[in-house]
């Protein structure tokens, strides 16, 4: 039997990393309730944005949560001119032909970073990064809860934006009635590249919370594309209520199951949800269709 | 009839090369460029004849290739046995997956996800027991004997390939001018009128993807022959899943001769990317991802829709 403690400290770690997974599935899923596209290229934008946070600290000296105010703008700028210049002329309205768009600038974006930055997996030495702090009597690595406090903030401002703001109206619109937004006035093209660059810029924000206790190589998105499309599939595609539940049930699958399978094997759990679910209830826990 | 004979001229200029060519690099050239050819094939039956786009078709491959390595190397069969139970193995795998995809209704994006999640299923799977050879890999030894399915010339290899792509060939051929081919295209063009008219989709699909794991592990096997070797990651990784798709999307989707000629085009632009920019990682697959952008943005038919769109304007129905 596992020790209750230990238990609990795995739950723990496995929350705090979750909240993180979930704040990259929020983005993955507001890009999907908009524009109904599956983003390929979630993860490759994910490691863009780690080697950003990576370059700011090596070069410039710039703790990366002090970055958090330039990765955020940049990595919005940088979603919305995709989506503007590159994906949506592509897709002549089929979404098998975004899904492949979108696989095509993960492998641009994959490839280009191993030219140009190697394969080496690249850490940064922050004075926190092995600090620790104690809950509950469980031993909790301190950027762990920066980052899971962080989730939570970057959650809750992007459902006031898409309750509150005018932009937010605009958004539920469209993910509802692509014909009658327009009709009624909505630039559609702009708000759909908004909505992707919005997307983008939580990948910003995971970044800078992930890099202090993470890692950056040009792989590294791989492992987070299918988790975090495990979690919006799970949660209901379109569903920041159900991106935010999957994300934290997903970091204690992983982690309880690593600590009883072992670290290669616990992931398999994650992916078998992530069949089940597709298979038995495509519609998540929390959506309400198909 | 006319293209079953293009198909046979093919074949044997293929076969003849050997006899002019005697350098070994460029004998691994044809060698490579047949091998992307035969994953694009097995690729375009299920996603270009029959319209499900497989983002995880390395789950056929690698089990086609660890069928090889392992029957061989834990269990010391002949290649020559172990390859129809690699081949089996690999309809198998696409027999499961189809039942469980289609039956539940899958298509589209879900489809696309769920054969990529079931490839990183078996790639941890692969990576965590020693029955695979875990992280490790599987090396298959070397004895260069057509008794072993292993061959001391690079030719032997390409008659081998050859062999594989003619029978790619025959199939797409078959499935172009079949009752079971106008099915599947049918489901592919609109899954509701086609069971409306009465065709059985889901028999459909799953006969489909039956063939194209088929194919894709004929593709593994050869790899484990020809490099000795597999591992994880080069059986289940999202490498095998992509060049599959890459030379029938390039070449022209639910065509016959799309998949070679994407094949072909895409290792003309990765040996010019590699004399341009020298051997450094990851340049030419870069080079792969900006092809694919463009090919979907501008020619979403592939290379084979400008033949077909001279046709079309001659007043020919066929797509």
């Amino acid at each position: 039997m596992l020790e209750p403690s230990i238990l609990l400290a795995s739950a723990l770690n496995g929350l705090t990393t979750g909240a993180v997974y979930a704040l990259i599935a929020l983005g993955l899923t507001l890009i999907y309730g908009v524009l109904h596209i599956i983003n390929f290229a979630h993860g490759a934008a994910l490691m863009v944005a780690l080697y950003g946070v990576y370059y700011l600290h090596q070069r410039l000296g710039l703790d990366p949560y002090v970055s958090l105010p330039i990765m955020v703008p940049a990595m919005f700028a940088a979603g919305y001119a995709l989506q503007r210049l590159v994906i949506g002329r592509a897709s002549h309205g089929k979404e098998e032909n975004v899904l492949l768009v979108t696989l095509g600038i993960a492998i641009v974006l994959e490839n280009l970073a191993l030219f140009l930055f190697k394969s080496d997996t690249q850490t940064i030495d922050t004075p926190y990064t092995f600090s620790t702090m104690n809950i509950l009597g469980a031993t909790i690595s301190v950027p762990k809860v920066v980052a899971f406090a962080g989730a939570l903030v970057v959650a809750g401002l992007l459902l006031l934006l898409v309750g509150r703001t005018d932009l937010g109206r605009a958004i539920r619109a469209i993910a509802k009635e692509r014909q009658g937004a327009r009709l009624v006035g909505i630039d559609v093209d702009h708000v759909f590249a908004m909505s992707f660059g919005i997307g983008l810029a939580c990948l910003g924000a995971a970044a800078c919370f992930l890099l202090p206790a993470y890692y950056v190589n040009p792989q590294v998105g791989n492992g987070f594309v299918l988790i975090a499309f495990t979690i919006v599939v799970l949660g209901g595609m379109g569903s920041f209520l159900g991106a935010l539940l999957g994300g934290l049930i997903i970091g204690l699958v992983e982690s309880i199951g690593g600590l009883w399978l072992g670290e290669s094997l616990g992931q398999i759990g994650i992916f078998l949800i992530f069949i089940a679910v597709l298979l038995f209830r495509p519609q998540g826990l929390f959506g309400a269709r198909a | 009839m006319r293209e079953l004979a293009a198909i046979a001229v093919f074949a044997l200029a293929v076969a003849a090369v050997p006899a002019f060519v005697t350098s070994g690099y460029a004998l691994n050239v044809v060698i490579m460029t047949l091998y992307a050819a035969l994953l694009g094939q097995a690729w375009n039956i299920l996603g270009g004849f029959g319209g499900q786009f497989s983002f995880g078709h390395a789950v056929f491959f690698g089990t086609g290739a660890y069928a090889m390595a392992v029957l061989q190397v834990k269990f010391g069969w002949n290649a020559w046995a172990a390859l129809p139970a690699a081949l089996a193995l690999g309809g198998a795998m696409g027999a499961l997956i189809g039942a469980l995809s289609f039956r539940y209704g899958l298509r589209g994006s879900y489809f696309a996800l769920v054969t990529l999640a079931f490839a990183e299923v078996f790639r941890i799977l692969a990576n965590t027991f020693d029955f695979t050879g875990a992280g490790v890999g599987l090396m298959v030894p070397l004895a260069a004997t057509a008794a072993r399915m292993q061959f001391a010339s690079p030719a032997g290899y390409l008659y081998l390939i050859l062999g594989f792509v003619v029978a790619g060939f025959v199939v797409s051929w078959w499935l172009k001018h079949s009752r079971y081919g106008a099915w599947l295209q049918a489901v592919r063009d609109n899954e509701e009128s086609a069971a409306a008219l009465g065709v059985d989709v889901f028999g459909v699909k799953l006969r489909a993807i039956v063939i194209s794991g088929v194919l894709m592990a004929a593709g593994g096997a050869f790899y484990v022959q020809y490099l000795h070797y597999i591992d994880p990651h080069i059986a289940y990784g999202l490498g095998a899943s992509v060049e599959a798709l890459l030379a029938p999307i390039v070449g022209g989707m639910g065509t016959v001769w799309g998949p070679l000629l994407g094949a072909a085009l895409l290792h003309a632009l990765g040996e010019t990317t590699r004399n341009l920019m020298g051997d450094a990682p990851g340049i030419n697959l870069a080079a792969y991802g900006v092809v694919l952008v463009l090919m979907v943005s501008f020619m979403p038919r592939g290379v084979m829709g400008l033949f077909q769109a001279r046709g079309a304007a001659r007043g020919s129905t066929h797509a």
